[in-house]
């Protein structure tokens, strides 16, 4: 109804010019978390200031708090954001980082018995990366075989993995007899934690994936129109179990790293970050439909959870606000992304 | 560019049937299509023309008669058998990932990589948005934004990405299930236009459409099927929307 072409002879691409509104808002969809992140920062400072005369974001401590504190969230909303933009979501990953994380500690103990502290170490993450991977795989042959959706087969695996992972770890936490273990999850490199390290190194690589190989286009494609992506080859049963695979593994390494931080395994080391993963996804501009989303906007997403839960804190708000202005954040986050979708949406109805 | 009764056919079909239990939605149909030349098929609602074109791209097998290509008998067990033989169809639903360029789209599946760094693997899109760019101008589709997802584009403008597509991997022959009928009429025109190009470039066409206005503005033939049967095959020059409408109707 809305057509902006005139009469023309040829077919040329029009209806994204000549219409700032479109872009400008399209742009605000696209960097909104960073927008958030910003805003966010600059209202601790002024609140941080005028109640207490100190700085908030000037103060390195509280930035390295802010990052130790993002970590873990943000290795599950890497994988998160691959399952978000294919379509799918993975109810999972909270359990199978507490799988992985107790499996961490017994495998390093059990190696320390037998071999050097560094190696046992790199053994018991070795071990908690592939064993995370065994519900990925199940989840990804639930989801790609027997057609179960997503959130219902990766729901059955939270229950699993739960299960398993509280009877693995005897219904209490493990501790890790292992000082390396405990020096990569506490000690610094030139001031930046370990923890933070592993985190920028595996966001670059998660990246890479997504945006420069086969299997990161293929996953957009699949998120936007499953029905053309089979059609134009793509194996997309293949995809599916692989990227159930990959997000169970980086759960796996983020209870790696959680036992790392507290010397302990536990099975609820990854509750509280489930949906915590999948705010930061949401935040970070994908969209729950599939078909869009970036890693570097879930990292300003998990930034933005992690600023909010840290600078209350801090300005000594009662920690319950948290929550409430998480889910603000959020809600607001997905109002963007819709009213970007219908105005864009809008154009193509014709 | 004029073919039609001297060329061998690219493709022909003979005495094609195909039965979907007691329901005989194809029944020993017969026709065939020359290089350059774009054959309409016209027929009323359920009269079989999806059918036929899905037993001739391998979404299904036929239960009886033979499929030709260039003279030799061919079967095709998946859409991929025959996509790869060079026979494109594209649905009216236009089989494109929105969020993705047309260089992406052009590429999907079969995407070029390039090495970063001496080492590296990555996606090769400078070659995707070249090639999208050639393809879409010898389709008279001049693109200035080739970064942009095709959502951006109107309903004719992807119509052609998918034509794109099916050009840069050389098809010779394109089938279009009713890619005019979405369409508002400056756009449909666009499509018209396009077909006219492929004509030109050699490829055959099958064009299927409940328009009988576009049937005769752009093919050289019309068939009519009439409840999975032959009903009668005319040239355009030769005939009016009255036999034709006469055809399709019976009587
Ligand atoms: N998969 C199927 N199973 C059973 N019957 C089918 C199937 N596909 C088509 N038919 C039947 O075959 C007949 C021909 O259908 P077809 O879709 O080929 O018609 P059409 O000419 O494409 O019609 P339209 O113009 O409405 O698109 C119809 O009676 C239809 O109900
Ligand atoms: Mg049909």
């Amino acid at each position: 109804m809305t057509s902006t072409s005139p009469t023309e002879t040829h077919v040329a691409p029009q209806a994204d010019h000549g219409d700032p509104a479109r872009s400008w808002l399209a742009r605000v969809a696209e960097g909104r978390a960073w927008l958030f992140l910003a805003g966010l920062i600059i209202c601790f400072e002024v609140w941080s200031r005028l109640s207490f005369g100190a700085t908030f974001v000037l103060n390195p401590f509280n930035v390295q708090s802010i990052a130790i504190f993002a970590v873990a969230p943000l290795l599950l909303a890497t994988g998160q954001t691959f399952v978000i933009i294919s379509g799918g979501i993975d109810l999972s990953l909270g359990f199978i980082m507490g799988l992985a994380a107790v499996v961490a500690a017994h495998a390093t103990n059990m190696a320390g018995v037998a071999m050097p502290v560094p190696l046992a170490m790199m053994l018991g993450i070795l071990a908690a990366v592939i064993v995370a991977g065994v519900p990925g795989v199940i989840n990804g042959l639930l989801i790609s075989r027997l057609r179960i959706p997503p959130f219902i087969g990766t729901l059955g695996m939270f229950g699993v993995a739960r299960g398993a992972a509280f009877l693995l770890a005897g219904g209490t936490t493990v501790p890790v007899q292992n000082s390396w273990f405990a020096l990569l999850g506490n000690g610094r490199f030139y001031g930046v934690p370990y923890l933070v390290i592993i985190a920028a190194v595996f966001v670059v690589v998660m990246h890479y994936i997504l945006s420069q190989t086969r299997f990161g286009q293929h996953n957009y494609a699949i998120g936007a129109n499953v029905q053309a992506a089979r059609r134009a080859g793509i194996d997309i049963r293949g995809h599916i179990l692989r990227l159930y695979v990959l997000s169970a593994m980086c759960a796996g390494l983020g209870g790696a790293l959680y036992a790392a931080r507290f010397t302990a395994g536990a099975a609820q080391a990854g509750e509280p970050l489930l949906l915590d993963s999948v705010a930061a996804v949401v935040i970070g501009g994908a969209s729950l439909f599939g078909g869009s989303g970036t890693i570097f906007g879930t990292v300003a997403g998990a930034l933005v959870i992690a600023v909010i839960q840290y600078g209350l804190v801090f300005v000594n708000v009662e920690p319950f606000w948290q929550f409430i202005a998480v889910g603000l954040v959020i809600i607001i986050s997905v109002l963007i992304d819709q009213a970007q979708r219908r105005f864009s949406g809008a154009r193509q109805d014709e | 560019m004029n073919s039609s009764e001297q060329t061998a056919p690219l493709l022909e079909v003979r005495r094609l049937s195909k039965h979907f239990g007691a329901v005989q939605a194809l029944n020993d149909f017969s026709m065939a299509v020359r290089p350059g030349e774009v054959v309409a098929l016209a027929g009323d609602n359920g009269a079989g023309k999806t059918t036929l074109i899905k037993a001739i791209s391998g979404v299904f097998q036929p239960t009886g008669g033979e499929i030709l290509l260039r003279g030799q008998p061919v079967t095709f067990a998946t859409p991929q058998e025959a996509r790869e033989k060079g026979i494109e169809t594209i649905y009216q639903d236009l089989a494109l990932a929105d969020n993705l360029s047309i260089g992406a789209n052009i590429f999907l599946g079969r995407e070029p990589m390039r090495k970063a760094f001496g080492f590296l693997p990555v996606l090769d899109r400078k070659a995707m948005a070249v090639a999208a760019k050639q393809t879409m101008g010898r389709l008279d589709f001049h693109v200035s934004r080739l970064d942009a997802p095709v959502s951006n584009f109107s309903g004719g403008q992807r119509q052609a990405v998918a034509i794109g597509r099916a050009v840069y991997w050389d098809a010779q022959i394109l089938i279009m299930d009713e890619p005019t009928a979405a369409l508002g009429v400056p756009e449909q025109r666009k499509v018209i236009s396009l077909i006219h190009q492929l004509k030109a470039q050699g490829r055959g066409v099958i064009f299927i459409s409940h328009n009988l206005q576009d049937i005769f503005a752009v093919s050289d033939r019309i068939v009519v099927l009439r409840r999975g049967i032959q009903a009668g095959e005319r040239k355009i020059s030769e005939t009016n929307h009255d036999e034709v409408v006469k055809l399709m109707v019976g009587g």
